[in-house]
């Protein structure tokens, strides 16, 4: 046991372990630069002007607050469908559906479903949701347009975590005479919250980032509404407002700008969601 | 042993398979009032199977096909009709592993009156002690019943599982190897508790010690490849066992 390794396999160890070193250090270089330059180039173009105004033409200034708020309402009018849809498909193929072989091929088209490029999305929801529905382009197509999409996600996650709840639970809740839906509402859903939610965390990254499906179906207006109105009304979200300054105006100040807010936005959203699915696992624990 | 009034479960030619494999066979078996009936038997042999059996937990599993009947109290537990919900709160079960719900010890004795329909706070608080009370372990739970049940050591844990099967006021408690997860100090308080318990619950247990099967039980069964070799006496059965198989597992030859 105490012989020494090989000079050629020691240098294979230091050689691999190189390796791994080099590659951490060029993800963590790539996040960092990508990171950096868009604060960079985003932030000296942040003001409060900026942020609290409309654009005007007549003034010619640029203001992305309709933006703001219209990814707001987007991602709380999709959030609102998608998390009770997805959940409780998840739990009605986990825990109630007795034909493995439809429970697979529902599994499999969810699979299928996520990885379908977001422009056909936005083009069926431009069919669908805006021209059959004759809902026009509004935020509120757009929003439809990302349920579906996030469909999958958010119960392909809840699956998982549904997963993760022992058996030894369900059996000594069952054990005690407890109806199905009851050993589901009391044992098995708070065993998985942390898992909802980090699907919801996942699917408001995505929300936040979708440009090409929303450019067909929720419109590039720049007005200011309230939730419901606005739901109604044509709107840009903050990606789309930066894809259009980028692309037909040029102005790429005010694209860095919104890639700053939009990474600070992510970033917040995503460290609220973590606090309270610690919160709600600290509850369950000692 | 023949069937009597003392007789609280009446097994009668009972199969069953899961799929295409045949667990039980042909299994007959009375099981006396205010006893501890010990399943013993190696691995595999069915006597786990057996006692899920008792309680219908085995409807959880698919695939699983039932013949035969089981009489409790008299009446047939797979009759249509039957209400299971109740029949699980007449005949509580003890797991192999302890499992306590992740929430306060509370809540996880209350979770079964509540199940039942008891909404009423100074009911519960009742039920609660008296259930911790009757598991022996109301004195070492007593000033933290708000905190959570996974906190407890396995020991407690599984008296814990024991004091929430006794909240549903059942009359039968089965225990899979309920002390195979535990030490020698948690084993010895549980089955003392096993052996007070008897007074007023019948109690079957499965167990892969057989000194645990003759230091409280009343009777025993040993099963063998999903059949009943020999059910008697304990003393009788490990003094004189009468079934070849038998003496040779009781005596470790195999198992």
């Amino acid at each position: 046991m105490n012989k020494k390794l090989s000079p050629g396999r020691r240098a294979y160890t230091a050689g691999m372990k190189a390796l791994m070193y080099a590659s951490t250090a060029a993800i963590g270089a790539l996040v960092l630069f990508l990171i950096g330059y868009v604060l960079y180039r985003g932030i000296p173009n942040i003001t409060w002007k900026f942020l609290t105004t409309v654009p005007s033409i007549l003034n010619d200034t640029i203001g992305i607050w309709p933006d703001i708020l219209n990814s707001i309402y987007v991602v709380i009018a999709t959030i609102i469908i998608v998390l009770p849809l997805g959940v409780c498909a998840a739990i009605y193929l986990s825990e109630y559906a007795s034909n493995k072989k439809l429970v697979s091929i529902i599994e499999y088209a969810a699979e299928t479903l996520s990885g379908i490029p977001s422009i056909i999305y936005g083009l069926v929801g431009m069919l669908f949701f805006c021209e059959f529905l004759k809902m026009q382009t509004s935020l509120m197509a757009g929003a439809l347009t990302l349920v579906i999409m996030n469909l999958p996600t958010v119960m392909r996650t809840t699956q998982e975590s549904l997963k993760t709840v022992p058996q030894s639970y369900r059996e000594g809740a069952f054990g005690l005479g407890a109806g199905k839906w009851r050993v589901i509402r009391t044992v098995v859903l708070p065993g998985c919250v942390d898992g909802v939610i980090s699907g919801c965390i996942l699917s408001v990254g995505r929300i936040l980032g979708e440009s090409a499906a929303l450019l067909f179906t929720a419109g590039i207006a720049h007005a200011v509404n309230g939730f419901f109105m606005g739901l109604k009304s044509s709107g840009a979200t903050l990606t789309v407002a930066l894809y259009i300054y980028a692309k037909e105006r040029g102005e790429f100040g005010v694209a860095f700008a919104i890639a700053a807010i939009l990474m600070l936005l992510t970033l917040i959203i995503n460290l609220s969601a973590e606090a309270v699915a610690r919160s709600f696992k600290k509850k369950r624990q000692i | 042993m023949e069937a009597n009034e003392k007789s609280i479960l009446s097994v009668k030619e009972l199969c069953l398979w899961y799929g295409n494999h045949q667990a039980l066979k042909n299994i007959n078996i009375d099981i006396p009032k205010n006893s501890i009936t010990a399943l013993i038997g190696p691995s595999g042999c069915g006597k786990s199977t057996f006692l899920k059996t008792l309680d219908r937990m085995n409807d959880l599993i698919p695939d699983v096909k039932i013949t035969g009947s089981v009489e409790y109290k008299g009446e047939d537990i797979f009759a249509p009709g039957v209400d299971v919900s109740e029949l699980r709160r007449q005949i509580g079960m003890v797991f192999q592993k302890p499992n306590p719900f992740p929430m306060s010890i509370y809540d996880n004795i209350a979770y079964g009156p509540r199940t039942h329909g008891i909404r009423n706070r100074a009911k519960l608080d009742d039920i609660v002690e008296k259930s911790l009370r009757g598991a022996a372990i109301w004195d070492e739970v007593k000033d933290r019943l708000r905190k959570n049940a996974l906190g407890l050591s396995g020991g407690q844990q599984q008296r814990l599982c024991i004091a929430r099967a006794l909240a549903v006021e059942p009359d039968v408690l089965l225990m899979d190897e309920p002390t195979s997860a535990l030490d020698p100090i948690s084993t010895s308080k549980i089955e003392e508790l096993a052996m007070q318990l008897k007074e007023q619950y019948t109690i079957v247990i499965v167990t892969h010690n057989m000194q645990q099967a003759v230091r409280i039980s009343d009777n025993t069964a040993f099963f063998l490849l999903g059949e009943l070799v020999e059910y008697g006496k304990t003393e009788e059965m490990f003094s004189q066992p009468t079934d070849k198989r038998t003496e040779d597992y009781i005596t470790g030859r195999f198992g």
